[in-house]
């Protein structure tokens, strides 16, 4: 059995930044509180015997937050042999706050003052063998990004696994409640080992859910501690918690106090706080934040990523495409099987991917202001829109990159630490029209209201107005009902980005979009090219006799209603559950007109044959809100780690797109139906 | 006073914090405890949420979790 070694900190100590100097794998790196939410492993560079284990930033051991949880059940119960907590340097007291719970564990701690590069450079002073002494736990000096004193962290951490080394001092208390809690002790002495006593004590004494519950004590002893808490709470005027967290934090300001010198007074403005004096000042923030967020989307979407598109569409379906079809014609492949690679699978797979380059360029921007601590900022100004709708400030960026891609909008979502709002944005995130979308909405509009562009603009409208209406809707219902989440984020100081994290992040991301487009939509494009084109009898035949097409006319007259009961339409809107720019291809094909785009005059006169103008809208709507793609759908699943939320959200979201195209439908032919 | 109330570029130390649960504790584990000093940043742009300084770091809340915390000049 290997060791195991877990890695604890706040969030933006440097945490994933050591564990990736450890274990030698890349991780993500950010600079957003709270980011890292799975649990990380990964072996101590050529030494199998020694695993690392990550766990989320946390501020706290309280009971109430995921990550807190977590942090926790790990230490109680995965029992670590040592625990490497990274301590940044330059934000003294708040780090060793967390510092003297993990101690209180039991498990021996050894402590990484890391970003003791930029304590340098502030001019400040830590007397590192004083603070060392006053908690008991071994010191290394460390930065994670110059590598300095890493090796060191290493050496002392194995020697410190072999040999077992006891664990530091606990925090001392006040005398009345050290005095409540020896009380305590004596009481639960029997039901918890011994080393993790001083824990459970304390914990009981706050009276942490989690700790009762788990310690299961009898009446008469709950009895008798309530009686003790209670007490100490009159005599001292204040809960048995904010008790414990006050003294904690004095008995931290006694020591830094001692050992940390700084060469700045409070109040003075560091280069951090003067560029932040201009981003979120007063008038400032605003016109500078759309700007930025109108350079991202540009380059992103619009110009470069763009540019990409043309590029993709070219090397799958010139080059790959049709050379593939060539070369199994050549070596006598037969025509279904042919059709199969090339029309499913390619096609599927490649106008899937040409969303790569724009997300990636995303992605990219996204790490970026991450990582300089300017996302925090975006979050700050904007909160007091997104609350007034049951979201959170941070759920802009996931609707802003929704404008170009629901796929990593969803993945964005991950910034967003509350778990409800973190649920309630992916949900909603595919309301906001997609690139996928306009061309639907370009054929519609070219067929229907040729000489009227605000049809089209009034998507995006339409698709902000239901994520608002939703968003207070949903705040209603019970599972998103309850206190909003506490808005209490740390802010962290603006610093020059890094590349390699950056990058390393950027590919994270990216990574597992191109990953699903390889799998899920490779198997669903087979699928679905299968379905249209062959009968049920496994023959190759035209659409209109394929299995796809039976399955439309099945279904087609619950669309009716909506004014689009074709089976044509309804084969539409299955494919468009493939990939939305589907839509227009299925159009093309049912038609008869091959694989066309949705400028072509032949398909702008015949998609009238489907729709009216007021069904058009309709059907405009109902491809807005319903369930999106399979990649949108497989990022969903992803994020909401349950399946049973991930069919909440479907559900949803159709729920929403037939009623809104219902109501549009039915009052459109009422009030302009006669004409028609 | 409350630190809600308080305007930007004061510095006050905390009295009380108020309230309860999740919310109470978080304030808390974030360091704004009695006795600590805090400097009332700004507020945002739309009036809502706060920065503040406390103990040597910059923090946003909102201004309904600003006024759990009673605070003197
Ligand atoms: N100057 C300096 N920067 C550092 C050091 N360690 C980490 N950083 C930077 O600090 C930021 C946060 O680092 P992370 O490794 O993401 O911090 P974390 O603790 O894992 O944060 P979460 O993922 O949010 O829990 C990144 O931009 C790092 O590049 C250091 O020793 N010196």
């Amino acid at each position: 059995m290997p060791h195991t070694i877990a890695l604890a900190g706040n969030p933006n100590s440097g945490k994933t930044s050591i564990f990736n100097e450890l274990t030698g794998s890349t991780q993500y790196v950010g600079n957003w509180p709270g980011v890292t939410v799975e649990k990380k492993e990964g072996y101590l560079k050529g030494d199998k015997r020694h695993v690392v284990v990550d766990l989320p930033g946390i501020y706290s051991l309280s009971p109430y937050t995921l990550e807190e949880v977590v942090t926790r059940d790990f230490l109680l119960d995965g029992k670590p042999d040592l625990i490497i907590n990274v301590v940044d340097a330059t934000n003294l007291e708040r780090n060793l706050y967390l510092t003297t719970q993990l101690v209180e564990t039991g498990i021996p701690v050894l402590i990484a003052l890391n970003m003791m590069d930029i304590l340098e450079r502030n001019g400040d002073t830590i007397q590192v063998p004083l603070l060392s002494e006053a908690l008991g736990c071994p010191i290394i000096e460390t930065s994670a990004v110059s590598r300095a004193g890493l090796k060191d962290l290493v050496k002392t951490a194995v020697h410190m696994v072999d040999k077992a080394e006891g664990s530091g001092k606990v925090a001392k208390f006040s005398t009345p409640v050290e005095k409540a809690l020896l009380q305590i002790e004596h009481l639960i002495d029997t039901l918890v080992p011994p080393d993790t006593l001083r824990w459970f004590t304390i914990k009981v004494f706050e009276h942490d859910e989690r700790v009762m519950q788990r310690l299961n004590l009898s009446d008469q002893t709950a009895h008798q501690i309530a009686t003790i808490i209670e007490s100490v709470e009159k005599s001292m005027d204040d809960s048995a918690e904010s008790l414990i967290t006050n003294d904690r934090y004095e008995y931290l300001t006694g020591i830094t106090a001692a050992c940390h010198k700084k060469a700045r007074k409070m109040g003075t403005l560091s280069t951090s706080d003067k560029i932040d004096r201009i981003v979120t000042n007063r008038w400032l923030a605003l016109p500078i934040f759309f700007a930025v967020m109108w350079g991202v989307y540009f380059i992103a979407i619009q110009s470069v990523g763009d540019l990409f598109i043309g590029w993709i569409e070219w090397f799958f379906g010139d080059l790959i495409g049709a050379n593939i079809a060539l070369g199994l014609e050549a070596i006598g492949t037969s025509a279904w099987l042919v059709g199969l690679v090339v029309d499913g699978i390619i096609a599927g797979v490649g106008s899937v991917l040409t969303f790569v380059p724009q997300m990636m360029i995303l992605f990219f921007f996204l790490a970026l202001m991450e990582d300089c601590g300017y996302m925090a900022r975006v979050a700050f100004i904007m909160d007091r829109i997104f609350r007034k709708f049951g979201l959170s400030g941070k759920s802009f960026i996931p609707m802003l990159i929704g404008t170009g891609c629901s796929v990593p909008a969803i993945m964005a979502s991950r910034t967003i630490e509350n778990q409800r709002d973190r649920r309630m944005t992916v949900m909603l995130t595919p309301f906001i029209p997609c690139g996928a979308k306009l061309p639907v909405f370009a054929l519609l509009v070219g067929a229907f209201f040729p000489n009227s562009a605000w049809i089209a603009s009034s998507m995006y409208l339409v698709g902000i107005l239901a994520v608002i209406v939703s968003g207070i809707v949903l705040k209603k219902t019970k599972a998103f009902a309850g206190d909003p989440a506490p808005f209490v984020m740390e802010l962290p100081s603006y610093h020059m980005p890094r590349m390699k994290g950056v990058v390393i992040h950027m590919w994270d991301r990216g990574k597992q979009f191109i990953k699903k487009a390889g799998t899920i939509i490779a198997v669903a494009s087979a699928a679905i090219w299968i379905l249209q084109s062959s009968s049920w009898s496994f023959q190759l035949v035209d659409t209109q006799d394929s299995i796809l097409a039976s399955i439309g006319r099945l279904i087609a007259p619950i669309f009716t209603p909506l004014g689009f009961g074709s089976w044509e339409v309804a084969v539409a809107t299955i494919t468009g559950l493939l990939a939305k720019e589907t839509i227009v291809a299925t159009f093309g094909i049912v038609l008869g007109l091959g694989n066309v785009a949705e400028g072509d005059p032949t398909l702008l006169a015949s998609v009238g044959a489907f729709f009216n103008p007021i069904s058009a809208y309709s059907f405009m709507i109902f491809t807005l809100f319903a369930a999106p793609c399979a990649a949108a759908i497989g990022a969903t699943r992803r994020e909401m780690q349950s399946a049973k939320w991930t069919w909440a959200a479907i559900l949803f979201q159709t729920g929403v797109a037939y009623t809104a195209a219902l109501v549009v439908y039915q009052v459109g032919m009422l009030l302009f139906g006669r004409g028609l | 006073m409350n630190l809600g109330e308080a305007r930007p570029g004061e510095m006050v130390t905390v009295r009380k914090v108020g309230g309860e649960g999740a919310t109470m504790r978080r304030i808390m584990d974030m360091g704004i405890t009695k006795g600590c000093k805090v400097i009332v940043r700004k507020v945002a742009p739309l009036g809502d949420p706060i920065e503040i300084t406390v103990r040597g770091y910059e923090l946003s809340l909102r201004k309904s979790e600003a006024s759990n915390i009673l605070v003197e000049a």
